[in-house]
């Protein structure tokens, strides 16, 4: 089964608990400016949003990279940076419709969201299921639910 | 680890920097944080310095624990000599600029000296430079950081600033960061813009690592997590309905400070309670809470932000305050709620984000107003003294015309820019003044709750709920409940968590999360990150040498076992309604118990023997 990234914005408080584990498992140190996901707040709306990489089945950094650095992992969908031929040409950073793929200065080549290879941080970080590792097919089932809840006049969390 | 080992040193007198090591031997006593930075501070400032002169210091200082991953660890803490009580100030805040502050490299900065002209810090990692602040000197916080993050260019910049309450010398100005986290109490924004140095603006991209067994560290900090979410308090009541949650409660066993204490319960308290934050205005069908809010690593999410109705008479005109913004905390509700008897969660609303836009402390505040509106009803503060504007009990329009004065430090916010307890003795009145050691009470009637009147009576930095929190036993009962009416056993509750509250705001952790969490909770994480042994038992004794290293900075300031009193309206005036109907406070049963314990002498003067016991010898 593959499973994907859900994420509820609604449910985020911004505490960046999710930054901390990424950073963590990948760089070895808490560091939200190298997570993979990021915590965007909307202060006057009074909204926190995570935002990740979605993997893209036909995924334009993987299509755009001119050295094959980005490959896909078989078993967990992911679109992997391959460190060792990863020239730091930025082109995907480019190509991603989303801005999911970044640069870091330090190693000089780009990171993005591996999925922790099937098991990611950020979802057994999180405290509030704002994020969480479901079956692939199901993404969104939650938000459907509470939507059908509401039409049916049953309160959302029945 | 743990720690950067990295102090940044400014000089603001002479505009220069350096580096040092910090000092590590300090550390294994002192831990972090509140406790490590009042060494650095009796070290190397002479106690009975002017508090707002070139010679006093201040301290922004993290914890071990300040930036990693454990919950809640992204506190820090301002520490200096305060200028509304004369004793040693340490007011600690969470938001994200700690975080960012040790990710930068930092375990602390220590300010010297005074700046001839206005400036700011700015700390890129490595790079930190002082900046000239003629372009943000004379603006209020949040126009400073708009200024700074459109001059960076960097949305992630985190900025702490004060506003122009401290610059016009309001003693009880705040350090606000993250636009609406403070370091709140005690004045510690009044040293900074003595300092002519009105922000800090911090980018650190370094992270923080260093921890000393990673394993046994993320296994401490999962624990710690699981039992914060399991806990009524921390993993419902907070995050729901704030620290606002307590209202109702505080309210019911009659220790609701109301009409500058001469009530102890309030009539309007469920309409300005966290459950009233969820209902829809009749106005305009929107509830005052948009959402709850964390701070940096925090899983309880007790943060409220708020957005006030549009139409209401404080901001019908005023379209920079109809976006969400932070919201009312339990003892901003009550001090500018209850104690002025004002019941319109709009107002209160309104005036909890002018504190924040302007850095002032809304406790110290809200009682100062309540004092001026007691003095107001006897005819001692009249119309003449106001500019026309009637400052009776329960009126929303003076409370949002002295906010707005005493934020912008003009006419008679400068003299309520003074606090209670100036104000009260230059109107001839000072048994008005609801405060310890100058400071303003927190949201607790003592009366009602007889710990928190010792709580009050012996806080190192006067009136202060965050420094004896015996209200989780004598009202929650946790870990363990008393009886609120009874004096007997406070002594040791009252110096047990003391000592206990001191080592946890040396950690970079909540206060917030012992509503849930013991030293036993605490005690491995800290052991896992950082080096020395850290046990329940060794945290209590480092606290327990913190407490008295700061009543040693406070004795060698001036101050006696004389000020550790209440005000006479607490020990003599007997609360008229509630559970508590017809008591008063009898701090004279628990406060000699209390030096006994401390292993202070009568003069509440710590012996040699405790001294010695200690390391303070």
């Amino acid at each position: 089964m593959l499973r994907s990234l859900q994420i509820e914005p609604e449910k985020c408080t911004g505490c960046l608990q999710c930054e901390l584990a990424c950073s963590y498992q990948a760089e070895g140190v808490f560091n939200p400016a190298k997570s993979r996901i990021k915590i965007f707040t909307f202060h006057d709306e009074g909204r926190f949003v995570p935002y990740t990489c979605t993997q893209c089945s036909e995924a334009w950094c993987m299509h755009a990279c001119p050295v094959e650095a980005i490959v896909l992992n078989e078993e967990t969908g992911s679109k992997d940076v391959l460190a060792d031929v990863c020239v730091g040409c930025k082109v995907c950073t480019i190509a991603c419709p989303f801005g999911t793929v970044n640069y870091n200065q330090d190693t000089k080549i780009v990171y993005k969201c591996d999925l922790c290879g099937g098991d990611p941080e950020c979802a057994k970080a999180c405290p509030t299921a704002a994020i969480t590792y479901v079956d692939a097919d199901h993404t969104g089932l939650a938000r459907m639910r509470a939507h059908a809840a509401e039409s049916a006049g049953i309160g959302a969390n029945s | 680890m743990a720690w950067t080992n990295n102090v940044l040193r400014v000089n603001l007198t002479e505009g220069s920097m350096s580096n040092e090591p910090l000092n590590m031997d300090w550390a294994r006593q002192y831990l972090g944080q509140r406790g490590l930075a009042t060494k650095y501070l009796v070290e190397e400032i002479d106690p009975s310095c002017d508090a707002l002169g070139a010679d006093n210091k201040m301290i922004m200082t993290t914890g071990p624990l300040t930036g990693t991953m454990a919950a809640t660890a992204g506190r820090y803490s301002v520490v200096t000599k305060s200028p509304l009580t004369g004793a040693v100030a340490c007011s600690n805040s969470g938001g994200f600029i700690g975080a960012e502050l040790k990710s930068a490299g930092y375990d602390m900065v220590i300010f010297e000296g005074k700046s001839p002209t206005p400036v700011y810090l700015y700390i890129e990692n490595d790079k930190a430079e002082l900046v000239p602040a003629d372009e943000i000197w004379g603006k209020s916080v949040w126009a400073a950081d708009e200024w700074l993050h459109k001059k960076y260019q960097d949305p992630l910049l985190r900025i702490a600033a004060v506003g122009r309450s401290a610059e016009k010398g309001c003693l009880y100005a705040s350090i606000v960061n993250d636009l609406h986290r403070a370091a709140g109490r005690s004045g510690v924004g009044t040293v900074m813009a003595s300092k002519n140095l009105k922000a800090v603006a911090v980018r650190g991209t370094k992270g923080v690592g260093n921890i000393k067994d990673p394993a046994a560290f993320m296994q401490a900090v999962n624990a710690g997590k699981k039992v914060l979410a399991e806990d009524a308090v921390t993993g419902e009541g907070l995050p729901t309905y704030g620290t606002n949650v307590l209202m109702n409660v505080i309210n019911e066993v009659g220790a609701m400070p109301t009409h500058n204490m001469r009530d102890v319960q309030f009539e309007g308290a469920g309409k300005i309670s966290g459950e009233a934050m969820h209902e829809p205005r009749a106005s305009d069908g929107k509830p005052n809470l948009t959402t709850n809010a964390a701070c940096f690593g925090c899983t309880i999410a007790c943060g409220r932000i708020s957005t006030i109705d549009r139409g209401h008479f404080s901001i019908e005109n005023k379209p920079q305050y109809w976006g969400a913004s932070g919201g009312l905390e339990y003892e901003a509700a009550w001090a500018l709620g209850s104690d002025t008897g004002i019941d319109d969660l709009d107002t209160l609303t309104y005036v909890n984000f002018l504190c924040n836009e302007d850095g002032i402390d809304p406790i110290s505040f809200g009682s100062t107003v309540a004092a001026a509106m007691e003095l107001y009803d006897m005819g001692v503060i009249t119309k003449e003294h106001t500019g026309g504007v009637e400052l009776t009990f329960g009126s929303s329009e003076a409370l949002s015309w002295a906010t707005e004065a005493t934020c912008k430090g003009e006419g008679f916010g400068l003299e309520l820019g003074l606090g209670s307890k100036r104000l009260c003795e230059k109107y001839g009145h000072p048994e008005l003044s609801m405060t310890v050691k100058g400071q303003e009470f927190p949201a607790y009637d003592p009366r009602a709750i007889q710990g928190m009147g010792l709580t009050y009576a012996t806080s190192n930095r006067g009136a202060c709920h965050l420094r004896s929190y015996t209200v989780s036993s004598e009202v929650m009962g946790s870990p363990v409940k008393t009886d609120p009416l009874v004096t007997e056993g406070k002594a040791e509750l009252v110096k047990s968590l003391q000592d206990a509250n001191a080592i946890v705001d040396s950690t970079g952790l909540c206060v917030f999360t012992t509503f849930a969490w013991t030293l036993e909770d605490i005690a491995p994480q800290v052991a896992a990150a950082c080096e020395g042994e850290w046990t329940p038992e060794s945290m209590l004794e480092a606290g327990e040498r913190i407490w008295n290293l700061e009543r040693e900075f406070n004795l060698a300031a001036g101050l006696t076992a004389a000020d550790d009193t209440l005000p006479p309206r607490l020990l003599k005036e007997a609360a008229k309604t509630g559970p508590a109907k017809g008591m008063v406070n009898n701090l004279h049963e628990m406060l000699p118990e209390y030096y006994e314990i401390r292993g202070w002498d009568e003069q509440g003067i710590p012996t040699t023997d405790t001294r010695q016991r200690l390391g303070l010898a």
